[in-house]
């Protein structure tokens, strides 16, 4: 679905990609782990047009959007819940809600989506009315999943998911990713410093490390390995 | 009671101030662009009404749609063009572009029609209400009028369509609105355009009030900063207010010291709220 090749990003001189290649098939939940600048967000924002890529190419289901702007890729179906949930803190629940179906390709089936949203997150579905900068952190996580999905993407992409969720409620995150993988077929990819648990529901992950993939493989292959416990679970 | 009278002429004279900021507060909310050539788009509408009404015979009134989409395009076509490109630029270069902006729109009034006032002959300009002891101008309550509808109006799209709430999440957050894939750059240049449509209308509004030259264009210009800043910067109901206050100002202290110390009273009264209240009337600390 996702084939990034030879990817390389800077911003001014400092190389930020190094030549980063992955793919990500239909169907699948794919981790990139890596530690604090090891280039995961400018990976994601790179795939989503908001970086100018120096080299390489990302295609997605077979076309090549290397250079389009975001508004674009939005509308080819892949979404994004940014790194610190970027949600409209001055908008009600319900208009950030709206405002995820932007993509005109999810003009048309924004209130089935809409009904469905809330459905899957009733937790939201009780605050529609309320801004969203009153929410907690997990319920701001939420709605930023929740308006993703009002685009109604084929490909999802999200950056540190559970950064600074009390364990109970990150556990929540992963649980309705999980949901959205299993029930919907959604394709997923979920970059996060959380390795076990992510590692543990992809499929596959791969590690990046100052802009460079250094290893992938199977999510508990990965989980087993030497290197990865002793560099990023501290055994 | 001529107290009274005063104050209500330049509380409705205010209405219209209001609407002008109205543009430059909604410009700066957005697309965070400190539209430097706000008075000069201001006297352009002014002028596109006194062509309307030499050359189509069109009251100032009745020329309020076509200015407005005049200076909606205008102001699209400005930002879509010229100004997107200094978005991600330093503040002085900003400032540059559209004091450059600014100068070539005196300049074309300047060449176009001279350096002499002008204004509209109109059949109702004496006509007045009484109410009580209260006398109200026509031309004012009319102009007043027009300039709040044309608020409600903004205001209206502002909460109900969709661009109208796109616009908003753009200026709630930039980062937020990419993410949803929403057209950042074509929104700025919508906002510009509505900004510019405020002033547009303003303009004509205007016109049913005082005469137009190409040199007033600053004195609108910072008319529009000291209202903007008095009411609260981004604050849509600030402009309206700090529009009003200002109208309020410049009449009394034209009645009780002379006209020509209003910007004085103006600045006085900004430096004031400053001092008490650095966010402004209306505006979030
Ligand atoms: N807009 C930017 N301009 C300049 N440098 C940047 C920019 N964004 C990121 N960087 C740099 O690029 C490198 C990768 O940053 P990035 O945010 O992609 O890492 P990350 O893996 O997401 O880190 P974290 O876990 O802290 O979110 C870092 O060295 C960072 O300082
Ligand atoms: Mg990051």
């Amino acid at each position: 679905m996702l084939e990034i090749a030879g990817l390389d990003l800077f911003y001014g001189d400092a190389q930020a990609l190094d030549g980063v290649s992955l793919s990500v098939a239909a169907g699948e939940i794919v981790a990139i782990v890596g530690a604090n600048g090891a280039g995961k967000s400018s990976l994601i924002r790179t795939v989503f047009g908001m970086e100018r890529p120096h080299r390489g190419s990302i295609r997605f289901e077979g076309r090549e959007i290397a250079g389009e702007p975001p508004h674009r890729i939005c509308n080819l179906g892949i979404g994004q819940v940014a790194e610190g949930r970027q949600v409209f803190p001055n908008m009600t629940v319900r208009e950030n809600l709206e405002m995820g179906a932007t993509p005109p390709r999810a003009r048309a089936g924004a209130s089935a989506a809409m009904a469905r949203v809330l459905a899957l997150f009733p937790h939201l579905s009780e605050r529609r009315r309320q801004l969203a900068g009153t929410l907690s952190g997990g319920e701001q996580q939420m709605l930023a999943i929740a308006r993703c999905l009002m685009g109604q993407p084929r490909l999802v992409m999200l950056d540190e998911p559970s950064l600074g969720l009390a364990p109970v409620v990150a556990e929540e995150v992963f649980r309705v990713v999980r949901e959205l993988n299993r029930r919907d077929g959604l394709t997923l990819v979920l970059v996060e410093q959380n390795v076990v648990q992510s590692l543990t529901l992809a499929h596959r992950g791969y590690v990046l490390e100052n802009g460079r993939i250094v290893m992938e493989g199977g999510g508990a292959e990965l989980l087993a390995d030497d290197r990865v416990r002793r560099a990023y679970i501290g055994l | 009671m001529l107290y009274l009278n005063i104050i209500v002429a330049g509380l409705l004279t205010g209405a219209v101030y209001g609407l002008m900021a109205l543009g430059l507060s909604v410009i700066f909310g957005v697309v965070r662009i400190v539209n430097f050539a706000h008075g000069e788009m201001m006297v352009l509408a002014m002028y596109g009404a006194c062509l309307a009404n030499a050359g189509l015979g069109l009251d100032p009134l009745l020329a309020v749609p076509l200015v407005t989409l005049t200076l909606f395009l205008l102001g699209y076509a400005l930002q879509r063009g010229l100004i997107n490109r200094y978005i991600a630029r330093p503040d002085h270069e900003q400032f540059l572009l559209l004091l450059a902006v600014a100068t070539m729109i005196t300049a074309s009034l300047l060449m176009g029609f001279g350096p002499d006032a002008r204004n509209v002959q109109l059949g109702y300009a004496y006509d007045s209400y009484q109410i009580g002891a209260m006398l109200l101008d026509k031309v004012r309550l009319l102009a007043a009028a027009g300039a709040v509808l044309g608020a409600a109006a903004l205001s209206g799209f502002f909460r109900f369509t969709r661009t109208g709430k796109s616009i908003r999440a753009c200026a709630d957050n930039q980062f937020g609105a990419q993410v949803v894939g929403l057209d950042v750059k074509r929104l700025y240049a919508v906002t510009f355009g509505l900004g510019a449509a405020c002033v547009g209308a303003a303009g004509c509004l205007m016109l049913l009030l005082v005469d137009v030259q190409p040199y007033i264009a600053t004195d609108y210009t910072l008319l529009a900063f000291i209202i903007v800043i008095l009411g609260g910067l981004g604050s849509m109901p600030g402009a309206l207010f700090g529009g009003i206050l200002v109208g309020v100002s410049e009449a009394l202290s034209g009645f009780l010291v002379e006209p020509s110390f209003k910007s004085a009273f103006s600045f006085g009264l900004l430096i004031l709220v400053l001092l008490v209240r650095p966010q402004g009337l209306l505006g979030r600390a």
